[in-house]
């Protein structure tokens, strides 16, 4: 019984994410965004968002990574890494096969042929200790190649900072993986988990940094959205043209000429 | 009589000519930055860096050579007051010289705590463009344990002497990323720079 009410809030969340895509991408441009520009008009939500998550981390994230990151060893911790990355390479075929990147959707399927098979299960990442270069996309990056439109700054509960159009790429990320539709339940969960269990080493790893932007930043909101937005613009290629963005925040700004 | 002068004409018009190209040749590396003195730059930074990342010294005394890096190949100054914004025009000599000084050591405190996070790292210098007026020095940070990452240098002479002004990580601009940590310490001591500086002496 209990499944069957879970299946349909799957069969329901699919199509509504595919539809808040389509939607997306044809509405996007109206508001163009410029690789200079901050637009986020839903500042005063996000800033909410933003303190909860904050609160999220300081009872929650912080000290289960800390506990996590001291009990299991950096060798164990990295297995669970490559076998996060490992569940998530049929997705990125799917992506990268969207975006006509043929070459990148190949590299992935081998990725995870070679790792599945030599990489016992995927929980080594045999392809990169034979340099093999990986071709890591989501649906957020699918949607830019279509042709949508960055939109609002958003700061998602529990995700952290995004975009109106990288939100829609998450959530048909997570409904649409080829693991949690062909999957059955509990092992659909698999990928989720490991991508949690992942993330408490990332934030392990990762402590000073994260605790340095989250909690000694004068505005860690504002950091948060500007190191994402940089970052998350050049993963895009979204490169500043000349003469553009001269909202003062293109790297490419002469600060020679304000002064 | 009119072909001498015709003569002369050509001659003087093609020296002139060949003086203006030779002088174009000429003057280029004197005023302007090539992409060779760019790249020099940045080898000689990085090549410090990485002395520094091998040293295994302790965290404080890597902060210290880190700031004497940081002050020998930034231009600090264009740096702190790009981070400040338009507010930097108001400030007196001594608040300006006072302000610099708290930042290159914030910065160095921030930036160089990272350092035994590069032990065992290295830092290569690939390549090198021209943007607009300055030069963008292409380099990529192998660290231990993690995917290679971009890691690229701005590059400009505007200062009298060839410094980079900008630092970019995986597309996140050091200047960029200061500059709205700034305002926001500026707004929260109210717009008050000598408030701001003395917050920026603890900060990092």
């Amino acid at each position: 019984m209990s499944s069957r009410v879970k299946l349909s809030f799957t069969t329901i969340i699919r199509p509504a994410a595919l539809c808040a895509a389509l939607l997306l991408s044809a509405c996007g441009g109206a508001n163009s965004v410029q690789r200079g520009l901050i637009y986020d008009p839903h500042e005063q939500n996000n800033r909410g968002t933003h303190e909860f998550n904050k609160a999220i981390d300081r009872a929650l994230l912080s000290p289960a990574s800390s506990g996590y990151g001291n009990v299991v060893p950096p060798e164990i911790r990295d297995r669970v890494g490559d076998f996060s990355d490992h569940l998530s390479l049929p997705n990125d075929v799917l992506n990268n096969t969207f975006q006509g990147n043929l070459a990148g959707a190949g590299n992935s399927a081998a990725r995870f042929v070679i790792n599945t098979v030599v990489g016992f299960g995927g929980f080594v990442d045999v392809a990169s200790l034979f340099g093999m270069k990986r071709h890591d996309t989501d649906f957020g990056e699918t949607l830019h190649v279509w042709g949508a439109e960055e939109g609002p700054y958003v700061e998602l509960p529990f995700l952290g900072p995004s975009t109106s159009r990288d939100t829609v790429g998450v959530v048909v990320d997570i409904f649409f993986d080829p693991f949690f539709v062909v999957l059955k339940e509990p092992t659909s969960y698999l990928s989720p988990a490991a991508y949690v269990v992942n993330a408490m080493g990332t934030r392990y790893d990762y402590q000073e940094t994260v605790d340095s932007l989250l909690y000694d930043s004068a505005d860690s909101y504002a950091q948060a959205r500007i190191l994402y937005l940089q970052n998350r613009r050049f993963q895009l290629g979204i490169d500043s043209v000349p003469g553009e963005g001269e909202e003062g925040f293109d790297p490419y700004d002469d600060p020679y000429d304000d002064f | 009589m009119t072909t001498p002068m015709t003569i002369s004409k050509v001659s003087r018009r093609g020296f002139l000519a060949s003086a203006a190209a030779s002088l174009a040749v000429l003057a280029t590396p004197a005023l302007a930055l090539t992409d060779a003195q760019a790249k020099s730059l940045v080898d000689r930074a990085v090549a410090d860096i990485n002395k520094v990342i091998a040293s295994g010294k302790p965290l404080n005394s890597m902060i210290r050579d880190f700031e004497k890096i940081f002050s020998k190949y930034a231009d600090v100054n264009i740096i702190a007051r790009s981070a400040l914004g338009p507010d930097a025009r108001r400030l007196t000599s001594s608040q300006s010289r006072a302000y610099t000084k708290a930042f290159q050591g914030y910065i160095a405190r921030k930036y160089g705590k990272r350092f035994n996070e590069f032990v065992g790292g290295q830092i290569e210098v690939n390549g090198v463009r021209k943007v607009k007026s300055f030069h963008e020095v292409k380099g990529t940070a192998r660290l231990r344990g993690q995917a290679p990452f971009e890691v690229n240098f701005l590059v400009s002479d505007k200062s009298g002497s060839s410094k980079f002004f900008d630092m970019i990580i995986e597309g996140i601009s050091l200047r960029l990323s200061e500059k709205a940590e700034i305002g926001a310490m500026l707004d929260k001591n109210k717009g008050d720079i000598n408030a701001l500086i003395a917050e920026l002496k603890k900060a990092g």
